[in-house]
């Protein structure tokens, strides 16, 4: 601790993205909200650098790069596209996740490794009709059949739904709650058409139905009945993850604001003169200051396995409303622009608001937080 | 093939620059540096070059400065080995021509690949001079390029026209832009950057052919001009834009 600096490969890495992300995304990001869908030949380009791998090990088709290589993807895909971001979340922190922290060897070696090249997609399916913030109240069933297992229910809101190849599916089983990885060419699996939706519109989310689906019980991941714990391990994080690409959209509004209030004149001089404006920065760039430390801190944590879901929870707390927070002052700062859909900032404001629902919403973290403190007699 | 890069570490192109209290250099601090631009076009080719016939590629750099940061984005984009020369202080062209001559002539590389200018001192004059030093024939600001066995055709921009040239390894080449679209170094690349050799080359002593004496900034003489919405303005609005600003 208190070594902040980053190592050689992993600013280059940073750079190698952010240039990525400015060539490639940023010039198609408002096609992506506009036309509902990420190009598969972006999804491919993302695969063939590695970038869905960084955080695997190399044995599984990984590069190494480990959480915080990841944080740096999410964060320089963040500032670009939200969709995007998404996407990798969904597939690489909790969908490939799932099936690295709970796979047996056979199966890490099976499903992670096309996985980490980005061959298939993943996704994570534990929500359902009941089973939100209640993520315990699962009716999804798996029961056993000989050497297999049969799974029925139906899942909902899962990320890359309608396009992903490999599932980590969550079942209620005689002995509690388990996974499974389930394939999306198993007969009676299906999903359901792309759900309309107000931000991160690229990113395709949908039902999965699970229709007398067989799977072997090598796909079990962790043993059966610990099924939710595996769950809540990969949503430590995933909810780190979904923090960086959140703190990488709150650098990127700041610097469009900061731009902007020095651009545009009003009552004969740039509007960054006035101090209203100037406070709606000071804001801004202090909430990211605390957020890149958060994420990164806890990221380093992570990688020393001595990250607790605790501290996941506070960083998916404090940057997703942090975010809804520079969306907001940077839709302020640009005015009617900042409302109109040739700037980026309404994209923003739309992409934003879901990050303090989805995977956690922000009362769950703070449950999850003060649940933690509370056994821990209130030391952090 | 024995493929050599030569490549040179310069401001961002995006940095603001300042004039160091000397007034002969420029202040670094708070400069963030990368791998020139034009660079990468030349290293782009080498790397494919080697994908095709085979062979290493080897990026060098002559700097004042610690450059292995650069060097390792080359490796990282796929060059085998790095030399690093370190300067005791901001070399000129010549003294940077006479380096990578002196430590790459009995290495026997076929072609020798450098950026037609690196945009700090855009002297333009290294591939030449090197050239000239190592007695090989150099062909400079080239577009397209095509390489069977020790045959080289080269497609040079020339105002307003392209020139196609022959020559024979080993030869010089200085990349144009649009020779090729440089690969973003993927992430395991990023990673075995790290395991590759820099070897450090002592700096040949050779005295300086130009002495910087001073450097300034450029004055921003824009001068912005006000015009109403008569008919006259609107007139003198198109035509200023016509024949003074040349935009239409």
């Amino acid at each position: 601790m208190f070594e902040l600096n980053f190592t050689e490969e992993q600013t280059m890495l940073r750079e190698m993205v952010r240039d990525f992300a400015d060539n490639e995304l940023k010039p198609i990001a408002s096609q992506i909200d506009e036309n509902e869908a990420i190009p598969m030949e972006i999804i491919r380009k993302i695969g063939e650098l590695g970038i869905l791998g960084a955080a695997f090990p190399i044995e599984y088709g990984g590069s190494g790069f480990g959480e915080v290589g990841y944080c740096i993807i999410q964060e320089e895909i963040g500032r670009a596209c939200l969709s995007t971001a998404t996407f990798i979340g969904a597939h690489v922190s909790i969908g490939t996740n799932a099936i690295y922290l709970g796979g047996s060897e056979e199966i890490r070696k099976k499903y992670v490794v096309p996985l980490a090249s980005g061959e298939k997609v993943a996704a994570f399916a534990l929500t359902e009709e009941r089973a939100g913030s209640d993520a315990f109240d699962l009716r999804t069933k798996a029961v056993p059949d000989g050497d297999d297992w049969i799974i029925n229910g139906e899942k909902q809101w899962i990320t890359n739904g309608p396009f992903a190849d490999t599932f980590s599916v969550f079942a209620r089983t005689p002995r509690g709650i388990t996974a499974f990885v389930v394939e999306k060419d198993a007969p009676g699996f299906s999903s359901g058409a792309p759900e309309k939706k107000m931000g991160i519109r690229g990113s395709k989310t949908s039902s999965l139905t699970f229709d007398n689906v067989r799977v072997p019980k090598e796909n079990m991941l962790g043993g059966e009945g610990r099924g939710f714990l595996l769950a809540m391990k990969t949503l430590d994080a995933g909810r780190l993850g979904l923090g960086a690409a959140c703190l990488g959209a709150c650098k990127e509004l700041l610097e469009l604001s900061t731009k902007y209030a020095k651009e545009r004149k009003q009552f004969g001089e740039p509007i960054a003169n006035f101090q209203a404006i100037q406070f709606m920065l000071a804001e801004m760039a202090t909430l990211i200051y605390t957020s890149e430390s958060l994420v990164y801190r806890t990221a380093v944590l992570y990688d020393k396995h001595e990250m607790l879901s605790r501290q996941s929870a506070m960083v998916k707390l404090f940057v997703s409303e942090a975010l809804d927070k520079c969306v907001d002052y940077a839709m302020q700062i640009h005015g009617g622009m900042g409302f109109s859909r040739e700037m980026p900032i309404e994209r923003f404001y739309r992409d934003s608001r879901i990050n303090r629902i989805f995977e956690g919403t922000s009362e769950i973290q703070k449950l999850v937080i003060a649940r933690d403190i509370i056994k821990r007699n209130g030391i952090v | 093939m024995n493929l050599l890069v030569c490549v040179s570490r310069v401001p961002d192109t995006a940095t603001k620059i300042f004039v160091g209290p000397d007034g002969k250099t420029i202040d670094s601090k708070g400069v963030k540096y990368i791998l020139n631009p034009y660079d990468e076009f030349a290293l782009e080719e080498a790397i494919r070059l080697k994908e095709k016939n085979g062979g290493e590629v080897t990026a060098l750099t002559v700097s004042a400065d610690d450059a292995t940061d650069i060097l390792r984005n080359a490796l990282a984009m796929g060059a085998d080995s790095a030399i690093f020369i370190k300067a005791p202080a901001e070399p000129d062209s010549y003294q940077v021509a006479h380096n990578i001559a002196n430590s790459v002539k009995d290495k026997n590389f076929d072609l020798i690949f450098f950026g037609r200018q690196s945009v700090d001192f855009d002297s333009f004059q290294i591939p030449s001079m090197v050239a000239e030093l190592l007695n090989i024939p150099s062909v400079s600001v080239v577009s397209k390029l095509e390489v069977n066995g020790s045959k080289v055709i080269a497609e040079r921009d020339i105002e307003g026209g392209k020139e196609t040239v022959e020559l024979s390894t080993p030869c010089a080449i200085s990349a144009q832009k649009g020779l090729n679209e440089p690969r973003y170094p993927k992430l395991p690349d990023i990673m075995k950057a790290k395991k590759k050799p820099i070897e450090e080359v002592a700096f040949f002593q050779v005295d300086a052919a130009v002495e910087v004496i001073s450097i300034a900034l450029p004055v921003n003489k824009r001068v912005g001009k006000i015009l109403g919405d008569s008919d006259s303005d609107i007139n003198e609005i198109v035509r200023s834009l016509h024949e003074d600003a040349k935009v239409i």
